[in-house]
């Protein structure tokens, strides 16, 4: 069975969790992170809505009206789970406590500026928690598709949609690279398996520092 | 012994045109049904809600929108919407949106007599825009003020006769801040016991916040049922 791309990319997001991390997953794509977390870690999710250990989605018995994730999604506990106030956990966000937050993007900047909440133009929703979660957690990695639907860059030299938050992005994952956020600028760390660095170069706007790659990485 | 009205009207007839209400739960998980049933059945308007979210087309606080009854909203997310984005694109209702760990402090330092605070989140995008950024330890900061309301309307599983509450799970998400924030705090609870069965270890919002409360029984619909 072939992997869709989506799944690639949460498979190598899943590689910079470490054993006994907490960790907040965004809504979409991120979320599917946790279908591929290794039997050999320990990781804790958190909910923004108010939830430390969210456990796998529930069987028809198991279903609680009043246990969701931030995706309004009918979730479970694990073990050692904890449940609190709105307030309480966006103090445990902003406060530096969760160790990595994987969220999606429509755009990042050469500085690691992330747009991820807001199209002029179209119907606003609103920002949810994204613009909380990317001051407070300690790692923040943000995993998208390397294009968009009409094939241009997504890194770009300057976002030219509304801000999420400014230089808070740690990596970039794509189904065609894993590219670094450094003081240096973006350097390209990893190309996947079915692109070159040519290939990566050419979908991107923003400027590659290409130093240390690793080539062919498969997914 | 705090008042237990015996129905959700009169619960909300204190409740009139143009106050500030806020309402607790986050997507349907959580908000008190039948005091926003009520509130559509009185026919209250100008309201400024401030909630997490608008709930959904036909349930939650999109009841009171769909009758026009909510002047201005203050959320963080209203994407569930329709009849929501008809009333924002015509201009119909006002909205403020706010990063959802901002929307939380801001009710939390309502109710703690906390005037304004800084925080990160939104700094360097339109939502500090106007607003005073402070620079401490080498980080920008921006300042937001408190909310309070006339009214918090709020959701808890057990209560006392006293007002304490307990809530369940992923239900208690805003409650317990709107109810320290609410000039006025009327508390629907699933059920209500003697004052002294509940453990004290176990209370959540200890009664001081509470002003009121109805028991009743909850539909907890379910907006994204997922199953293994």
């Amino acid at each position: 069975m072939t992997l869709s791309n989506r799944e690639r990319i949460a498979i190598r997001a899943e590689k910079e969790i470490e054993h006994e991390n907490y960790v907040n997953l965004g809504i979409g794509m991120p979320t599917l992170v946790a279908n591929y977390i290794s039997p050999d870690k320990t990781v804790i999710l958190q909910s923004e809505n108010g939830l430390l250990g969210i456990g796998p989605y529930p069987t028809e018995d198991q279903v609680d009206p009043d246990l969701i994730n931030a995706g309004k999604e009918t979730i479970t506990t694990i073990p050692g789970s904890s449940f609190f106030t709105s307030a309480e956990s966006f103090a445990m966000i902003r406060g530096g406590h969760i160790d990595v937050a994987i969220l999606g993007g429509m755009e990042v900047s050469e500085n690691g500026d992330l747009a991820n909440w807001m199209i002029p133009g179209k119907m606003i929703k609103g920002m949810g928690g994204a613009m909380d979660l990317v001051h407070g957690a300690k790692k923040i990695i943000v995993i998208m598709d390397h294009v968009s639907k009409d094939g241009s860059p997504k890194i770009k030299k300057e976002c030219s949609l509304p801000l999420t938050g400014k230089g808070v992005v740690n990596k970039i994952i794509t189904e065609r690279a894993l590219i670094e956020v450094t003081s240096r600028g973006l350097e390209l760390k990893e190309v996947f398996e079915g692109y070159s660095i040519q290939d990566v170069l050419q979908s991107t706007e923003a400027t590659l520092i290409v130093e240390d790659v690793k080539l062919s990485v498969s997914l | 012994m705090k008042h237990i009205f015996t129905s959700a009207d009169e619960a909300v007839s204190q409740i009139q045109d143009g106050a500030t209400i806020m309402v607790g739960g986050f997507g349907l998980v959580g908000i008190p049904e039948q005091l926003i049933l009520a509130l559509e059945e009185k026919g209250v308007k100008d309201l400024t809600v401030i909630s997490n979210n608008c709930g959904i087309d036909d349930w939650g606080l999109g009841l009171l929108l769909r009758k026009k009854q909510i002047k201005k909203i203050i959320a963080s997310y209203v994407g569930e919407n329709k009849e929501f984005e008809r009333q924002v694109l015509s201009g119909e209702i006002e909205v403020e949106l706010t990063p959802q760990g901002t929307l939380a402090e801001r009710i939390r330092a309502g109710g703690a007599g906390i005037p304004a605070f800084y925080t990160p989140a939104g700094v360097g995008t339109i939502i500090s825009d106007g607003k005073e950024v402070r620079n401490f330890n080498g980080k920008d900061y921006v300042l937001e003020t408190a909310l309070k309301a006339d009214f918090s309307i709020i959701r808890a599983v057990k209560a006392d006769h006293l007002g304490n509450l307990i809530y369940n799970k992923t239900a208690q998400n805003f409650n317990p801040i709107m109810a320290a924030a609410g000039e006025v705090t009327i508390a629907e609870v699933e059920e209500i016991v003697e004052t002294g069965m509940l453990d004290p270890n176990m209370i959540q919002s200890p009664s001081i916040y509470i002003q009121s409360m109805l028991q009743a029984k909850q539909e907890k619909k379910i907006e994204r049922l997922t199953v293994r």
